[in-house]
């Protein structure tokens, strides 16, 4: 059992982000459980508050502040874990960076609460929000460079200290999302401080619209990749520690993950497919980028169940699925991101049907989308964070998790799963009827396929209200563990490698190769197609707050 | 770098049903034609009504029971109703008069973004009799749920 904790100070840095995530999880969750009864008709919003208020509320929130604090956090607490004690200077970064994000999340929040902002959470010139709002995301996006600055630092900082070593698996992975995650925001960065924030003042009266999502699509799927990478995270270092098993291999995890970086940015244009002014050969092309990212997945999957089958087998498991019976099951900080896995399968053969070119057509903005990313990103990430906080947060405060807790929280994992497989099931199947997505109640006067979409909605806001009672859970679980847990050591479960692994190849961690080979990439994938946006451009649009 | 047997057969497998996938969309495409609306065609977004053919949008019979709608999309509605007889050939082109709209008639493959600025085409033959819904499926507003248009098949 390990005994230490890590740095108090920096267990500090990583509390003061996921307390904000956490915040964010509620109130995202409360917009998210009156946005299910308002669109299957059973309540009108009272007090002028609007559906697509609520709904830009609940994207921001969850998918934007929530993750990025999270994820934040957690790899500040594995890159103090992994790699000693913060220095100084990454440990100021981080905490310079909180202070930027958290300035822009409030100015974000405001903008939203009034009524300023309803363009949801993509938001989609030429709609046009307060330019508070665009500021308010910005310093957001700035925020995290300056977080990831500091891991980068303290990354470098250990390799000096350790030269010719393999730097562990956890930092690597760190810096791994965080050069994505950079990479990634320099295009949504592009649009909002050189488009939308100017256009939005006032001082240019018109945007280009092509332009402005394209480079917002440009961020907008390796978004996803910044979401899920830490989750990698978890199921490649962290759950074979606590099965007690080993990593199986420290060259395949690293190969997944450079892989991953490489993939998930050249390929925006599969979330364009159905536009014009894209000419149909580039879409093909990132479509075909799109797909590589099936290599790295089907990678990780193997690894994954590797792990699980070799550790069973060690504690005497027999026959062809004996090993499923050794896992830990009652395990919380197992069983919740397992079932994450487990749910990525189905959410993943979803991601393949929507990026393939013809069959976009039949579900591109339909529920069946909402349904997607609610596997993905609610229940795989979601999932696999809860189960990081079980431990995280005790180890952090310096509390333990109780056979209590840990009860409760299995309870929360099949709350939430049970209220996803409700939710998510009845959006996918009402998305193939061609249900349209981010809208309030509807029956198009009594059309009668519409009045046939809202049994599903019915289902879907019964789902969500398991999901929202789960949400309660986790809220008294994740201030139980802050505040009230019996004090102890919680421990910090890092993975090690398997005796028989071959030796990690150098060449995985030459940062400048993969740097230029994604560059390289994203060049070939975009160029032309921008230069062409931009040349033939039609005159641009004014804005329009139609909300 | 060296990889477990079973491990190799995986990848292996999964590079094939990858190379298997792709050539499926990519034959689709390009021997078949069935391309994701992309039309390449540009307007001024805010001289839309003044425009041709949006100056006069509707119906226009093009052929043996093939048709041209023009249709132009702004918040929150997409124009007339449309009458066309069954087994129809439609080809709708359609612009926005201001924000991003959808364009999608449920039960059919027809789903598009008009994109202010641009054009967008698609084509669909009504081989069954009904009433057809137009839907905006991108939000554009608070109206947006209410942006509907209709075509009777008779």
């Amino acid at each position: 059992m390990e005994t230490t904790l890590i740095n108090r100070k920096d267990a500090k840095l990583s509390l003061a982000h996921l307390y904000v995530g956490f915040i964010a999880v509620l109130l995202g969750g409360i917009a998210g459980l009156l946005q299910t009864f308002v669109r299957s008709g059973a309540i009108t919003l009272p007090a002028g508050i609007g559906y697509y208020q609520l709904l830009t509320a609940h994207g921001v929130l969850l998918a934007l502040v929530f993750t990025t604090y999270f994820i934040i956090g957690f790899l500040y607490s594995g890159i103090s874990k992994t790699t000693g004690t913060l220095a100084e200077g990454p440990r100021k970064l981080g905490w310079a960076g909180y202070y930027v994000m958290t300035t822009g999340t409030v100015i974000t929040t405001i903008m939203i609460l009034t009524n300023d902002a309803s363009v949801l959470y993509t938001f989609y010139a030429p709609l046009q929000a307060s330019p508070w709002f665009y500021i308010g995301l910005a310093l957001v996006v700035i925020g995290s460079w300056i977080s990831g600055a500091g891991m980068f630092r303290q990354y470098r900082n250990w390799k000096k200290a350790n030269p010719g070593q393999l730097s562990p698996l956890f930092s690597f992975m760190a810096v791994m999302t965080m050069l994505l995650w950079l990479i990634a925001t320099l295009g949504v960065a592009a649009t909002v401080v050189l488009q939308l924030i100017p256009w939005s003042f006032g001082w240019v009266d018109t945007i280009n619209v092509l332009l402005s999502r394209t480079l917002f699509w440009y961020f907008g799927h390796p978004l996803v990749y910044f979401w899920l990478l830490p989750a990698y995270i978890c199921w490649y270092v962290i759950i074979p520690k606590i099965i007690g098993g080993k990593i199986f291999s420290d060259s395949l995890a690293r190969l997944s993950f450079v892989l991953f970086l490489l993939f998930s940015i050249p390929v925006g244009f599969h979330h364009q497919l159905l536009e014009s002014g894209v000419s149909h050969t580039w879409k093909f092309i990132q479509v075909t980028l799109t797909f590589m990212v099936i290599v790295p997945s089907l990678m990780t999957a193997f690894s994954l169940f590797a792990t699980f089958e070799l550790s069973g087998r060690q504690k005497g498991a027999r026959g062809l699925f004996g090993w499923v019976k050794k896992l830990p099951w009652k395990d919380a900080r197992f069983f919740a991101p397992f079932m994450g896995m487990l749910i990525f399968i189905p959410a993943g053969a979803g991601g393949i049907i929507n990026a393939s070119n013809q069959l976009n057509q039949v579900i591109h903005n339909t529920l069946w989308v909402t349904g997607h990313f609610h596997l993905t990103v609610a229940t795989s990430v979601a999932l696999t964070f809860f189960g990081i906080a079980y431990w995280l947060i005790p180890h952090l405060t310096g509390r333990t998790l109780t056979k209590k807790i840990n009860l409760l929280a299995n309870i929360q994992t099949i709350i939430w799963v049970v209220g996803m497989a409700m939710m998510s099931g009845a959006m996918h199947t009402v998305g193939l009827l061609g249900a349209p997505r981010r809208t309030a109640y509807t029956t198009y006067g009594d059309y009668p396929d519409a009045l046939g979409w809202i049994p599903y909605e019915v289902a879907m806001a019964v789902g969500g209200s398991f999901l929202f009672i789960g949400i309660l859970v986790l809220i008294y679980i994740v201030v139980h563990l802050s505040f009230f847990a019996p004090k102890g050591v919680e421990a910090y479960p890092i993975g090690e490698v398997a005796d028989q692994a071959e030796r990690t190849p150098t060449i995985l961690e030459n940062w400048k190769l993969w740097i230029g080979v994604c560059i390289a990439l994203i060049l070939f994938a975009y160029t032309i197609p921008i230069m062409e946006i931009i040349e033939n451009a039609p005159p641009g649009s004014p804005g329009f707050r139609l909300w | 770098m060296h990889m477990h047997k079973y491990e190799k057969i995986w990848l292996v497998f999964g590079g094939i049903t990858l190379i298997v996938f792709l050539s499926v969309i990519g034959v689709s495409a390009f021997a078949m034609g069935h391309h994701p609306p992309s039309d390449m065609t540009t307007i001024d977004p805010e001289k839309v009504k003044e425009t041709a053919p949006f100056d006069d949008p509707g119906l226009k019979k093009i052929g043996d029971n093939e048709y041209e709608a023009v249709m132009v999309a702004q918040a929150f509605m997409f124009g007339e109703p449309l009458e066309v007889p069954k087994g129809a050939t439609v080809h709708f082109k359609v612009t926005s008069a201001d924000v991003v709209h959808g364009f999608s008639i449920p039960g059919t493959n027809v789903n598009m973004m008009i994109t202010p600025g641009h054009i967008n085409t698609i084509t669909h033959k009504f081989d069954e009799a009904g009433e057809f819904l137009i839907i905006c499926n991108e939000y554009c507003g608070v109206g947006h749920q209410a942006m509907s248009g209709k075509i009777e098949v008779n």
